[in-house]
């Protein structure tokens, strides 16, 4: 089982402004990049589902071929600095994806 | 036509106040750069900043740069601009910084003509945009002012209750103040590209390329690998791409290191929307050209029939009080919610008016879900520690204390049911337990404008380096 941790140089998470969330992951060669779009890896209702959200709140999912990365954008629950916020940042969202794996082979 | 010259931009460190080795600063030196900019802020610290008109950066830490830039700058007589002075670019922000280069300018006997262009939006210029015919368009696409995508449209109220409102400015007002003989440039709130794409526009070099490379020279070595906020990054442009490279050998830039940034902090890596229109990477090509250099090409720039600037707005919402705790005990830790609503219902029956109309209680449980609140997906998995944070939001300082401290002191001494540790619930690494976090500031404002004249709207003061005549 290939684990996405293992074939991406860079898993992130960072604001697109105050109201949302964006995710780029990043893989090492092209190969994993093109597999990962090939099997669907990331899609809306594998973010919703790791992010506990309504598909609706996955705003974007973009494949960007020239860095061989992947991008998902969200709604954030709350902007960025309003009162009860957890992340003005948006800096430390990334981790759920670590999990995520190719497949079950 | 003769082809022009390659452009050669320096680009000190991420921002102002983040500080560069002076021996990549000096390599930059060494290739002749014709323009040094530097991109100062940021809306990311969010809205506390430019809500309350203070710096998220340090004054000796900026002065520090700035006297490096400066000195450099007037020495070789090429431009120096400074972009979103003082983090987030308002009146207050801009004053500050100004004074800092005002300071160097003296002790340093530099002379020059120094461009300082204010990006304040009066509130009555806002307001009168909302209530034109098509003022707040509420997603129809073609009113003056508009939401950004996953925001909501703009209150009039909001408009009010701001303490600034600031409009994030492309280029064209700091390309008239180099025409106007400018030495150096420092503005409010700029699209952070615009500082490294004004020179090479006004010289005639293609507006995307020239933004794309701003767009890449904003956050200087982060685009690197191993990436840093805090070394110079090096741009050539000429007119079908631009190159750009490390100054340390510390770092290099990779093709994937310079892709990647382009997908930074922005949703759709094809279409970057800014002042004016949008940058188009849909032809981007990048080629790594020897161990350390990347060329960029194909990027262009797709004009919007109308110029919409991005205005980005404060409101004080209140005052903060926080108090910082940690747990230990299992069975506190397996029963923390209903803990944590006990205590809440004891806070609201003691301050029954306060907290229904205007107060806010919360509780964070670092290493539960502290970090990603309702997005954490191993929520469940109790920890054997928890870092507990109780923080109060209230109208008044001392109502946010009051708040804070009586749910502290009813959380210490909570009865829940199996409680074994009956001297107290939480281990505070501090006394005083509480503190003043002060105001409290919310975004208000963030939301696209449009305006008629992107120049007349934002003009220049212009004065001597050192001081007003």
């Amino acid at each position: 089982m290939t684990c996405l941790a293992d074939v991406t140089s860079v898993i992130r998470s960072k604001n697109a402004g105050p109201y949302e969330l964006t995710l780029d992951i990043i893989f090492t060669e092209k190969f994993w990049f093109d597999e990962a779009l090939r099997c669907d890896l990331i899609n809306r209702a594998v973010i919703a589902g790791l992010y506990g959200v309504d598909e609706s709140d996955v705003l974007s999912i973009v494949g960007f071929a020239p860095a061989n990365a992947i991008k998902a954008t969200l709604r954030r629950p709350l902007a960025s600095g309003a009162v009860g916020e957890t992340d003005v940042y948006g800096a430390q969202q990334h981790a759920p994806l670590l999990k995520l794996t190719f497949g079950n082979e | 036509m003769t082809p022009l010259p390659p452009i050669r931009i320096l680009s000190p460190t991420a921002i102002l106040g983040y500080g560069f080795p002076e021996s990549s600063f000096a390599a930059g030196l060494k290739m002749n750069p014709d323009v040094i900019a530097v991109d100062a802020g940021s809306t990311d610290p969010g809205p506390y900043y430019l809500g309350a008109g203070i710096s998220f950066t340090t004054r000796p830490a900026v002065k520090r740069d700035l006297k490096l830039m400066l000195a450099a700058g007037r020495e070789r007589n090429i431009p120096v601009l400074i972009g979103s002075a003082g983090g987030a670019g308002a009146r207050q922000h801009l004053d500050w910084c100004v004074d800092i280069i005002h300071e160097i300018a003296t002790e340093d006997g530099l002379a020059g003509k120094l461009a300082v262009i204010p990006t304040d939006i009066g509130k009555d210029s806002v307001r009168a945009a909302l209530g034109g015919s098509n003022g707040n368009d509420n997603g129809n696409g073609n009113g003056a002012i508009r939401p950004m995508p996953a925001g909501p449209p703009l209150a009039e109220e909001a408009v009010i209750a701001s303490t600034n409102i600031v409009a994030q400015i492309g280029e064209a007002p700091l390309i008239s103040a180099l025409a106007d003989g400018a030495d150096v440039v420092i503005a409010g709130r700029c699209y952070d590209p615009a500082v490294f794409a004004a020179l090479p526009i006004m010289r005639g070099y293609p507006v995307g390329l020239s933004l794309h490379m701003g767009k890449i020279l904003e956050c200087a070595a982060i685009a690197a690998v191993p990436g840093s906020g805090a070394d110079c990054m090096f741009a050539t442009l000429d007119e079908t791409g631009f190159t750009v490279e490390t100054l340390s050998d510390d770092r290099i830039c990779t093709v994937t290191s310079v892709a990647a940034h382009t997908l930074y902090e922005k949703s759709d890596p094809y279409r970057l929307p800014g002042p004016g229109g949008t940058l188009d990477l849909a032809n981007t090509a990048f080629e790594q050209l020897d161990d350390r250099r990347v060329r960029v090409t194909g990027t262009i720039f797709d004009p919007s029939p109308c110029h919409m600037i991005k205005l980005e707005g404060a409101r004080r919402t209140g005052y903060r009080t926080v108090s910082i705790a940690g747990v230990r005990a299992p069975d506190f830790i397996a029963g923390l919610d209903d803990i944590l609503d006990g205590a809440r219902a004891t806070v609201t029956g003691q301050f029954p008016q306060i907290m229904q109309d205007t107060a806010t209680l919360l509780f964070r449980a670092y290493g539960r879900d502290g970090v990603m609140g309702s997005l954490e997906p191993e929520r469940h998995q109790l920890p054997h520690e928890i870092g507990l944070i109780i923080e109060a939001v209230a109208p008044t300082q001392d109502l946010a204390d009051a708040i804070c401290a009586f749910a502290r002191s009813t959380l210490l001494h909570f009865g829940y049911e199996g409680r074994k540790s009956t001297a107290g619930n939480l281990a505070f690494p501090y006394s005083p337990s509480d503190f003043k976090a002060g105001e409290v500031y919310e975004f208000s404002v963030y939301h696209l404008m449009r305006i008629d004249d992107p120049v007349a709207v934002f003009p220049a003061e212009m004065m001597p380096l050192g001081g007003r005549p």
